[in-house]
């Protein structure tokens, strides 16, 4: 266990700095957000960003390749550059777990290499979370926000910031940087988990009966009639998907440049009329389908495929964001229901 | 008031008047309503509220309810009645299959605005004439219910309701707001500086299309945005040009029929405050037109559709923003 007083932290995300890109969660106008460390930026103390940390390994719009296009010959671009090596420092408990189920998707085979490429050059320094808000409930999920996973765990004590390598990187991270950090016991670190546990106990959606939703009973969570009354009021727009962190849906698209093609991808979301245009067309005709499918495919499909695992991470950003105020909270109570 | 609202969504369904009511449901939090269609006097005894955070205006889910059979009731805020009364003159709803009920608003709150004046963990609000007591996971606080206001509530534009077929408390008047100061403001910086200020904004933008599926001035069948078939469709912002675009369009196409409701800006996950560019619009038009409010008149034709020999010249609004 190391630590270093917050004074100097500004030291150390300097040091940091400049050997690898830093990014870290700052205070804004409109919320917090995971920006690239500029000199006087300070940590947030926010426990979420507005949008989810999955932008570093999946941004949102992204070149894939291009085509040169010359009369009749065709020339493919390989566009793809080597990431660079680059730092998240203050990623939440929630946060870090989605990585962990974003690899399960994208790493799985065939790997997304322009993923992978990111994923492999990152070093994540994960912090507790101090202040849980109303509206998380990683501990449904099984996810401990005194104890975030990542390469360093921090935790924020009094006027010091605790660290712990979990990870043969967080081990260089931590003796890349050791002048400035010195050693620690763990006392203070136990009692901390210990005060953010007893305020997790008191979080009123700590404890969604999510254990109700269960593979073999898919077909009768999948014609459940609740699913016509909570999806009434849904407008389709994506804004829980984007600002989820586990959603990974995306489309391919081709842009005209005039003398070639610029093949990307960008986020799409299920809650769209255009999502998944078939051979024919979109499979999901109404927005009942549509809503149905985003919160089965995390609650139902992903756990079966995923020995268990959800596709949610309990973070509370969609509970905060969506403009009706209609939430996988609520659809955990209605649906998964205390039957 | 809630009760007087629960009482009257029972009687017209009792009388047989209407079959379902359309108002805001109860949510975790107080703060996080949803809106909802209510058939049951249970449901709406159990779950029917209206308080500072029923803010979310219902008149654009009209469009969708009166495609089905039956009357529904809908309860309508002043500003939500000029978008009724606008969604109307746009033949997008059929006036014989809703029963309006006005209800009185004294401003709707924001709870970002709560949360950015540094409370976190909030379990429960409860309004006390014009304090709020906030309950938290860290204790109890009070937060000035002046503090606490929308944007949009904050430059109330009216309390009068255009369009109903019954009232609830007594009628407002249309109010002398301050809400094109901001418009002002941005008029007076130079044309780097809003660039600069626009660039800032909608850069944040994530395409998550809040915005324009709130908006009751969007009632596209399809968005051509959505339409692959369109050539301009699009699902992310690929540059800095297509977010502007896509806001600019957006604007462009509501013009003259945006109300200045706000919803636009109360959804946006980002912040974003989108509701200035519709009002630049809506003040060009007073300045160019004199003064139209959409949805205010029925029968009023809309300056752009309109044609009037003193109308401006096009090359003299042109001169005007140089």
């Amino acid at each position: 266990m190391k630590k270093i007083a917050l004074q100097n932290l500004p030291k150390l995300f300097s040091a940091i700095s400049e050997s690898k890109a830093l990014y870290l969660p700052v205070d804004t106008e409109s919320g917090a957000e995971f920006r690239l460390y500029r000199e006087g930026d300070t940590l947030s103390e926010a426990c979420n960003t507005n949008r989810s940390a999955k932008d570093f390994f999946f941004p949102q719009v992204e070149d894939m390749a291009e085509f040169k296009v010359e009369g009749k010959k065709i020339e493919v671009l390989d566009i793809r550059r080597e990431s660079e090596e680059f730092v998240i420092f203050g990623a939440r408990a929630c946060d870090v777990k989605s990585f962990e189920i974003l690899d399960s998707v994208f790493l799985a085979d065939p790997v997304d290499t322009y993923y992978k490429n990111r994923r492999e050059h990152v070093t994540v320094i994960s912090l507790a979370c101090n202040f849980p808000e109303e509206t998380c409930f990683c501990s449904t999920f099984g996810i401990d926000a005194a104890s975030p996973a990542g390469d360093v765990a921090a935790w924020i004590i009094d006027e010091e910031l605790y660290m712990t390598a979990l990870t043969e990187k967080g081990e260089a991270f931590l003796s890349a940087h050791a002048a400035l950090l010195s050693d620690a016991d763990e006392s203070k670190v136990d009692k901390k988990k210990e005060e953010i546990a007893e305020i997790c106990h008191r979080l009123p959606l700590q404890n969604l009966p999510v254990e109700h939703f269960k593979a073999e009973k898919l077909m009768e969570h999948f014609n459940d009639p609740k699913w016509a009354e909570l999806s009434q009021s849904c407008i389709g727009c994506g804004t829980c998907t984007f600002v989820c962190p586990t959603c990974q849906c995306f489309d391919i698209r081709d842009f005209d440049t005039g003398n070639g093609i610029q093949r990307y991808r960008c986020w799409d979301s299920c809650m769209y009329s255009d999502f998944t245009q078939m051979a024919a067309a979109q499979p999901r005709l109404t927005q009942l389908e549509r809503f149905r499918q985003r919160f089965m495919h995390k609650l139902v499909y992903h756990p079966a495929n995923h020995e268990g695992t959800y596709g949610c991470v309990g973070c509370g950003r969609c509970l905060a964001k969506c403009p009706i105020s209609m939430n996988i909270a609520k659809v955990i109570k209605e649906i998964g229901g205390e039957k | 008031m809630q009760q007087v609202i629960r009482d009257k969504a029972l009687s017209l369904l009792e009388a047989g008047k209407v079959d379902r009511v359309l108002a805001w449901k109860e949510g975790e939090f107080f703060y996080d309503q949803t809106p909802h269609v209510f058939k049951t006097a249970e449901e709406i005894n159990r779950s029917l509220v209206y308080n500072g955070f029923s803010a979310a205006n219902l008149s654009k889910y009209l469009v969708k309810e009166t495609l089905k059979d039956g009357m529904i009731a809908v309860f309508l805020k002043p500003c939500d009645t000029y978008s009724f009364s606008q969604l109307l003159k746009e033949h997008r709803i059929p006036r014989e299959k809703v029963w309006a009920v006005g209800i009185p608003c004294d401003g709707k709150l924001d709870i970002d605005r709560i949360r950015k004046a540094g409370l976190r963990g909030i379990t429960s609000i409860r309004e006390d004439g014009d304090r709020l007591s906030v309950s938290t996971i860290y204790g109890e606080k009070t937060v000035a219910k002046s503090d606490a206001l929308a944007e949009r509530c904050e430059n109330c534009k009216s309390r009068k309701h255009i369009v109903y077929d019954e009232l609830i408390g007594s009628e407002g008047e249309a109010l002398d707001s301050g809400r094109f100061d901001a418009v002002e403001a941005l008029e007076k910086m130079s044309p780097e500086e809003r660039f600069a200020f626009w660039q800032k904004e909608l850069s944040r933008c994530i395409r998550c299309n809040a915005c324009r599926n709130a908006c009751p001035a969007c009632t596209c069948e399809k968005c051509v945005f959505d339409n692959p078939a369109s050539g301009i469709e699009s699902k992310a912002p690929a540059s800095s040009f297509e977010e502007q675009n896509f806001h600019i369009i957006r604007a462009f196409h509501v013009v003259g029929r945006c109300t200045d409701c706000g919803e636009c800006s109360r959804v946006c996950p980002q912040s974003i405050p989108l509701h200035l560019i519709n009002r630049k619009f809506i003040k060009d038009i007073n300045e160019f037109y004199g003064t139209y409010q959409a949805g205010e008149n029925p029968d009023e034709r809309a300056p752009l559709t309109n044609f009037d020999k003193d109308d401006m010249e096009p090359a003299d609004a042109f001169r005007k923003g140089e």
